[in-house]
C-alpha cells in the first residue's frame, strides 16, 4: 500500500468518471500538440523555402500565387516572362543574383524545374549519388521525389505536361544523371534539369517560337541561361528569384518592377506573412477551442475531486485516526488531480501526434509538404509541465478540504 | 495504562462536560455506558486523541497525549491505538487485503502481508482477502474493521458502539471476536456503548451521567 496505490484504487473505482476527465483534457492536448506541430514546422518549412530568395519576378498576377508556385511549387504559374526582359532586370544594379525557373512539366506530381545549379545552392543541395546534369534531358531528382518514385540512376522517364498527373505525356524522355541529399526543403520534391531541356520540350506546342539547336554556337550567351544568345525576344522562363544587392532594393525594386515592366514582383516574406495572417484566424480559433476544452477538463476535475472528498470524508477520518496527518491527506487529493492530468496531457500529445502521423501516411499531398508527426518540440515539455500545475490547480481546494477535515465531528456523525 | 484525571471539554460556551477521574489498567476490557448525549463519544475521541483542546490528562502508556503536537498526535494514533466505530468505515475502493495495509501505511509502519494473513486467519475471513468491500456482508465488513483496528498491534483498542447497528446474532459474534483478538493481542479495550446486550459480557464498566 502507497499514497500511489490508494489514489489509484480511488480513481478505478469510478472508471467512468476517470475516463472522461482524461479524455477531455487530451483532446484539449492534442488538438494544441497538433497545432504546435503543424505551425511550427510550416514556420520551419516556410522560413528554409524562402532563406536567399529576396523578391520572386513573374508574370502578372496574384503575388501569393506567384510566391506558391515558385517558392513552394503548389500553385501554378501566373503565365511566363519574356527571357529579354529577365536577362535586362538581372543587370539591374540593384541586382545581386538572379536565378531562372522555367515550370510546365512534372513527372507523377513532382515538378520538373528547368534551371540552374544556382537554386540548388539557394538550398545547399548536394549531389548524394551521380553527377550535375550536363547535357539537356538529363535531371538531378530531390530525395523525397526519387524514394516515392523510385528513380535509381540512369533510369529514364517521360514527362507529363503540366503540373499535375493527368497531363498528356511528352515524347522526349529524361535520364535521372544525379540524386540529391535530403536537404529538408522543398528541393527534395523535385526534379531539376536546364532551362533549355524544358523549352526543347515544349517546341511541339508552341507554334512560332524559333527552333532552339542544340549545339549551335554561341557567340553571346545569355547571362540566364548561358545555352542561348543574349536577348532573345521569343524564349520565355516562368519566373526569375532575386537577391538584392542592398537595402536600398527593399524599397525600389518592387515598385520599379511592378510600374515600369511587363512583371510583377512579389516579395515572399511579405506574402508569407499575409498568408498566415489568413491562417491565423483558423489557428486562434482552434486554439480557442482547445483552451475552452482544457479549462472544462480542469473544471471537471475539479468537481469530481470536491464532490469524491464529500463522500470520502468518512474515509478521510478515518484515514486520520490510523495515523495518516494532514499533509499526507493533502498530498494524496493532490497527486490524484495530478495523476487526471498527467494521464491526460501524455495521452494527449501521443494522440496529437498520431493525428499528425495519420494525416501524413493517409493524405498524401503532405508528404510532399515534408510535415513529419516524429518530430518534438521543448513547447511540449511545457504543456507536460503545465500539466502539473493544472493538476495542482484543480486539487489544492479540495485538498485544503481534506487538509481541514474534522475527524471528531465526522466521526461522532455531527 | 490508561489514566485520566481532571478531564474537562468544552462544546461551546454554554455546553461544558467534565469526566470522573479513572484508571484502566493493561489488557482489561471496560465498557463505557451512558446515554445518549452523556458524552461517551466524546471521552472515546478525547482518549484516542481525535478530538483536542480540552482541560486535564490523558495518559496513555506514560505519555500525557494533551501535550501533544498536531502531528505527534498523529503519529502516536497511528501506532498505538486501534479504533472500531459504529459504521465500519472501510474504505470503499480498496479490497479487503488493501484496508488492512492502509493501518500500516499509515501509520508509517512495516507493511506485513503474512500478519495481515494471521489476522484475518483469526477472524475468519481468510476467503474474502482479496474482495471488494461492496461484496462482502455487514458482519464480515465489522469484522474487517476489527481485523484493521488490531492488525498494528495496538495497546488500546477504542470501540465505538461497534455492535448497535448488527442483529443480535452478528452482535454476538463481533463483541466475542472483539474480545478474543483484544485478549490474544493483549490489547485495552475500551467500548463505549448504549447497547444493552454487551452489559452481560463486559464486567468493568464506567457509567456516565
Amino acid at each position: 500500500m502507497s499514497t500511489v496505490t490508494l489514489v489509484w484504487n480511488y480513481l478505478k473505482a469510478k472508471p467512468l468518471n476517470t475516463v472522461l476527465n482524461i479524455f477531455l483534457l487530451a483532446l484539449g492536448i492534442a488538438v494544441i500538440t497538433v497545432l504546435l506541430l503543424f505551425s511550427k514546422q510550416l514556420n520551419e518549412k516556410i522560413s528554409t523555402n524562402t532563406k536567399g530568395i529576396d523578391l520572386v519576378v513573374g508574370a502578372k498576377g496574384s503575388p501569393l500565387q506567384l510566391i506558391l508556385c515558385n517558392i513552394f511549387h503548389i500553385d501554378f504559374p501566373t503565365g511566363n516572362i519574356k527571357l529579354n526582359e529577365a536577362e535586362q532586370l538581372s543587370r539591374h544594379r540593384l541586382v545581386k543574383s538572379a536565378i531562372p525557373l522555367a515550370l510546365g512539366d512534372s513527372y507523377q506530381n513532382f515538378r520538373i524545374i528547368g534551371t540552374n545549379r544556382s537554386y540548388a545552392e539557394l538550398y545547399h543541395a548536394e549531389i548524394d549519388l551521380g553527377s550535375w546534369w550536363v547535357m539537356n534531358f538529363e535531371v538531378v531528382v530531390g530525395a523525397t521525389a526519387a524514394k516515392i518514385l523510385k528513380l535509381k540512376l540512369g533510369d529514364s522517364f517521360s514527362s507529363a505536361h503540366g503540373l499535375v498527373k493527368e497531363g498528356q505525356t511528352h515524347e522526349r524522355m529524361y535520364t535521372v544523371k544525379g540524386i540529391l541529399k535530403p536537404t529538408n526543403s522543398v528541393m527534395d520534391n523535385l526534379i531539376l534539369t536546364n532551362v533549355g531541356s524544358v523549352w526543347k520540350v515544349h517546341e511541339e506546342h508552341k507554334d512560332g517560337v524559333k527552333e532552339w539547336i542544340e549545339g549551335t554556337k554561341i557567340i553571346n550567351p545569355s547571362s540566364l541561361v548561358p545555352a542561348v544568345e543574349a536577348g532573345d525576344s521569343t524564349l520565355e522562363i516562368t519566373s526569375l528569384l532575386i537577391k538584392y544587392r542592398n537595402p536600398l532594393a527593399v524599397i525600389q525594386l518592387p515598385r520599379f518592377i511592378n510600374t515600369q515592366t511587363n512583371m510583377q514582383a512579389a516579395s515572399p516574406a511579405f506574402e508569407t506573412a499575409r498568408l498566415f495572417s489568413i491562417l491565423g484566424v483558423g489557428v486562434d480559433a482552434l486554439m480557442g477551442f482547445a483552451s475552452v476544452l482544457i479549462f472544462i477538463s480542469g473544471l471537471s476535475i475539479f468537481i469530481a475531486l470536491y464532490n469524491s472528498l464529500k463522500e470520502r470524508q468518512y474515509d478521510l477520518a478515518i484515514m486520520r485516526s490510523m495515523g495518516a496527518s494532514r499533509g499526507k491527506l493533502l498530498f494524496a487529493t493532490i497527486l490524484e488531480g495530478t495523476i487526471l492530468t498527467v494521464l491526460g496531457s501524455l495521452i494527449g500529445l501521443v494522440l496529437g501526434h498520431m493525428v499528425l502521423f495519420l494525416f501524413t501516411v493517409l493524405v498524401s499531398q503532405s508528404q510532399s509538404t515534408g510535415i513529419s508527426a516524429l518530430v518534438f518540440y521543448p513547447e511540449e515539455a511545457f504543456i507536460f509541465g503545465g500539466s502539473f500545475v493544472l493538476g495542482i490547480m484543480c486539487s489544492l481546494i479540495p485538498g485544503f478540504q481534506a487538509y481541514r477535515t474534522d475527524i471528531h465531528k465526522v466521526l461522532a456523525g455531527f | 495504562m490508561v489514566d485520566v484525571k481532571g478531564l474537562r471539554y468544552s462544546y461551546n460556551l454554554d455546553k461544558k462536560i467534565s469526566f470522573e477521574d479513572f484508571r484502566i489498567n493493561a489488557g482489561e476490557h471496560w465498557l463505557l455506558l451512558g446515554d445518549s448525549g452523556s458524552g461517551k463519544t466524546t471521552l472515546l475521541h478525547l482518549l484516542g486523541g481525535l478530538l483536542k483542546s480540552q482541560v486535564g490528562m490523558i495518559k496513555v502508556n506514560g505519555t500525557n497525549i494533551t501535550q501533544l503536537s498536531e502531528a505527534g498526535l498523529d503519529r502516536f494514533r497511528g501506532s498505538h491505538f486501534g479504533f472500531v466505530f459504529q459504521k465500519n468505515h472501510l474504505i470503499n475502493a480498496l479490497t479487503v487485503e488493501k484496508n488492512l495495509l492502509m493501518a500500516p501505511f499509515l501509520a508509517g509502519v512495516k507493511q506485513d502481508k503474512k500478519r495481515v494473513a494471521e489476522v484475518l486467519e483469526q477472524l475468519g475471513l481468510a476467503e474474502i482477502k482479496k474482495s471488494r468491500i461492496q461484496e462482502i456482508s455487514q458482519g464480515q465488513a465489522q469484522r474487517v474493521a476489527i481485523a484493521r483496528a488490531v492488525l498494528n498491534k495496538p495497546i488500546v483498542i477504542l470501540a465505538d458502539e461497534p455492535t448497535s447497528a448488527l442483529d443480535d446474532k452478528n452482535c454476538d459474534k463481533v463483541m466475542s471476536v472483539l474480545l478474543d483478538v483484544a485478549s490474544q493481542n493483549n490489547a485495552t479495550l475500551i467500548i463505549a456503548t448504549h447497547d444493552q446486550r454487551l452489559k452481560g459480557k463486559v464486567k468493568k464498566q464506567l457509567i456516565l451521567s
